[in-house]
């Protein structure tokens, strides 16, 4: 089975992300690195080849600036087989539309696939409607929000834990999944890996590679424009009371009275 | 007046769920509702129409019940194409699947989408969203320039407020692509009915998590002392303590409610993007230098197996 995980280069959550005068993300002034809820794709990826034990392969797509190869390096020492880097300045600020165009393109140029698996959204613009977009695209079923994953020949089946259902979905290749942090663990790449990982096939690929112009993407091709951002105030902190001998739950529930929730 | 088409949530028990009517509320402010109804609708249209449908578009569902969100976006998808350029916006509700419709539908009829507003206003230039982004730490307004504004709209974006409108029913048949037919559902058990709020419509939030060391009877009985829904972190959630449909967070569901209640919860950026936007906010927690504590208005450091259950007891007592 030939699998495509498509995995996004973010800015860390857990540094101070912030917007450009133009609106779009800063990809440039904050540390990135492979979307965590990216890995959970790759695992699954490469859980689906491991079970099969044939020729699989696993290859990793990524659409994204200079740096985002560092998320597509990541997955290789977690174990893909091969990497696919599309770079373009024009790409910068794309929306989702034009995102899932772009991946669409690389995947049918990437040539025989079975399989694409997906993250169930970015860590930073986090809609999680790319996979929608791009089965719609590639004109094939989508099995979407996975929490767990089986293949039997020719049939991918996946759990999904719906809001108001828990339901069992199944489709027959090719087709493209998503699966969830709810999937199980991502592994770490080990040192054989991270070694192995540098003598793995990774290509670079354009706009024009693609056969898509310019004009289709970037931000001034985007069907949605941001008019303002605004950073919210932080919250202040208010008082905190240390419990001794009961006066913690007094406190709270005088607390809960006061505003009325008692 | 142009219309607007409204996606009806699933209907859980044949009801009608508070953001749907809380879209139909938004909907009237950007032109006249059309409610688009998958599955049965008869039993639905007076309460759609008294939130100001004028029309009720009841699609025939039996394509739609065996396979996974394609065939509602093809549905929908001949619904805007028969509208024509006078529609303007589609709006859906933000879940998974509210989502995955959205992005489809965008993709077919060349129009630029939004994803989680928390508000929609009309604009000169067609409705202007507001999102919460980055963990709630940024507001963004934004608007569509392509095509029908296509926007999916977060739970408690908007009060709900009736408005009678027309209801006039009308069935619709879709026309479904082999391709919308691959993804077969083949199994489906609802989800059982918890008897406490719906977490994402509560105005109070009581959530547990690593801290309650499993034991959620604490939380549940705080929680139900307050008439409030039950949240969990996703520590909790992987230690099998409850399902994923009550996370708060990233992966989860986010809240706003009124009051947000986190208990043995150290407050990570994630389980952060899904309850920071709350407008009280509490936290008990034996750590005081836990992170939560720096978005309380009100915290207690101490255990939460004695804080809970003596505030329990009081707020029970004071409610007589
Ligand atoms: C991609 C990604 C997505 C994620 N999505 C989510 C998400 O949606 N939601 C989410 O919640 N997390 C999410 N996480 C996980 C998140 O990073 C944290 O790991 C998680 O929120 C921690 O849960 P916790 O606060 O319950 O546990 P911990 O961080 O272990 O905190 C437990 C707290 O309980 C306190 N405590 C212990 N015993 C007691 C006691 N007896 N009384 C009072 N306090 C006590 C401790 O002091 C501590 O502060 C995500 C992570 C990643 C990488």
């Amino acid at each position: 089975m030939n699998i495509v995980v498509c995995v996004k280069h973010v800015p860390d959550a857990t540094a101070d992300r912030r917007f450009e005068d133009d609106g779009t993300v800063d990809r440039v002034g904050v540390d990135g690195l492979l979307s965590e809820l990216d890995e959970y794709a790759v695992e699954q990826a490469l859980q689906v080849r491991e079970r099969l034990g044939d020729d699989s392969e696993v290859t990793v797509l990524s659409v994204g600036p200079q740096q985002a190869v560092d998320a597509i390096r990541k997955s290789l020492q977690m174990g893909a087989d091969k990497g696919v880097h599309v770079v373009d300045d024009a790409i910068a600020g794309s929306d989702s539309v034009a995102t899932s165009l772009v991946i669409a393109e690389a995947v049918r140029r990437i040539g025989a696939w079975d399989l694409v698996v997906c993250g169930m959204a970015s860590t930073d613009g986090s809609m999680g409607v790319v996979p929608a977009m791009l089965a719609e695209r590639l004109g094939v079923p989508a099995l979407t929000l996975g929490s767990s994953v089986e293949v039997e020949g020719d049939i991918v089946r996946i759990r999904r834990d719906g809001d108001t259902a828990t339901e069992t979905v199944e489709a027959t290749i090719p087709l493209v999944m998503s699966v969830t942090d709810q999937s199980g663990e991502a592994r770490y790449p080990s040192f054989k890996g991270i070694m192995a990982a540098k003598k793995k096939p990774l290509e670079t690929w354009s706009l024009a590679d693609l056969g898509i112009g310019p004009e289709q993407v970037g931000l001034s091709a985007a069907w949605s424009v941001v008019q303002s951002t605004e950073a919210r105030p932080p919250r202040t902190k208010g008082q905190v009371v240390t419990d001794e001998d009961g006066s913690g739950a007094a406190a709270l529930v005088e607390f809960l009275a006061s505003k009325k929730f008692v | 007046m142009s219309e607007v088409l409204v996606l009806v949530d699933t209907l859980v028990d044949g009801k009608v769920g508070k953001p749907t009517l809380e879209l139909l509320t938004i909907a009237r402010r950007l032109g006249e509702p059309v409610a688009v109804v998958f599955g049965e609708a008869s039993g639905v249209t007076d309460v759609l129409a008294s939130y100001g449908a004028e029309r009720v578009v009841a699609v025939d569902d039996t394509e739609v019940r065996e396979h996974l969100v394609a065939p509602k976006a093809e549905a929908l998808s001949e619904l805007v194409e028969k509208a024509g350029p006078d529609l303007a916006a589609v709006l859906l509700p933000s879940g998974g699947e509210g989502k995955e419709i959205a992005g489809r539908l965008a993709v077919r009829t060349g129009s630029g989408l939004i994803t989680d507003a928390v508000d929609v206003q009309a604009g000169a230039d067609g409705p202007v969203t507001t999102q919460s982004v980055f963990a709630g730490g940024y507001t963004v307004q934004a608007r569509v320039t392509r095509g029908v504004p296509i926007v999916t709209v977060k739970p408690n974006s908007a009060t709900p407020e009736q408005a009678r409108g027309a209801g006039t029913v009308e069935a619709f048949r879709p026309t479904v692509s082999d391709a919308a037919r691959g993804a077969r559902i083949t199994a489906s058990a609802p989800r059982q009915a918890s008897g406490r709020p719906e977490l994402t419509e509560a105005a109070i939030v009581v959530s547990g998590g690593r801290g309650t060391g499993g034991n959620f009877e604490e939380v549940e009985a705080f929680a139900d002392s307050l008439g409030a829904a039950v949240g969990a972190s996703r520590a909790a959630v992987d230690s099998g303590w409850m399902p994923h449909a009550f996370q708060v967070g990233q992966t989860g569901k986010t809240v706003s409610p009124q009051l947000y209640v986190a208990n043995g919860i150290s407050g990570a950026i994630q389980h952060r993007a899904g309850m920071q936007t709350s407008k009280t906010i509490v936290a008990v927690n034996k750590d005081e230098e836990a992170p939560i504590f720096e978005l309380v208005d009100f915290g207690v450091v101490g255990d939460l197996h004695t804080v809970l259950p003596a505030a329990t007891e009081q707020v029970r007592q004071r409610k007589g």
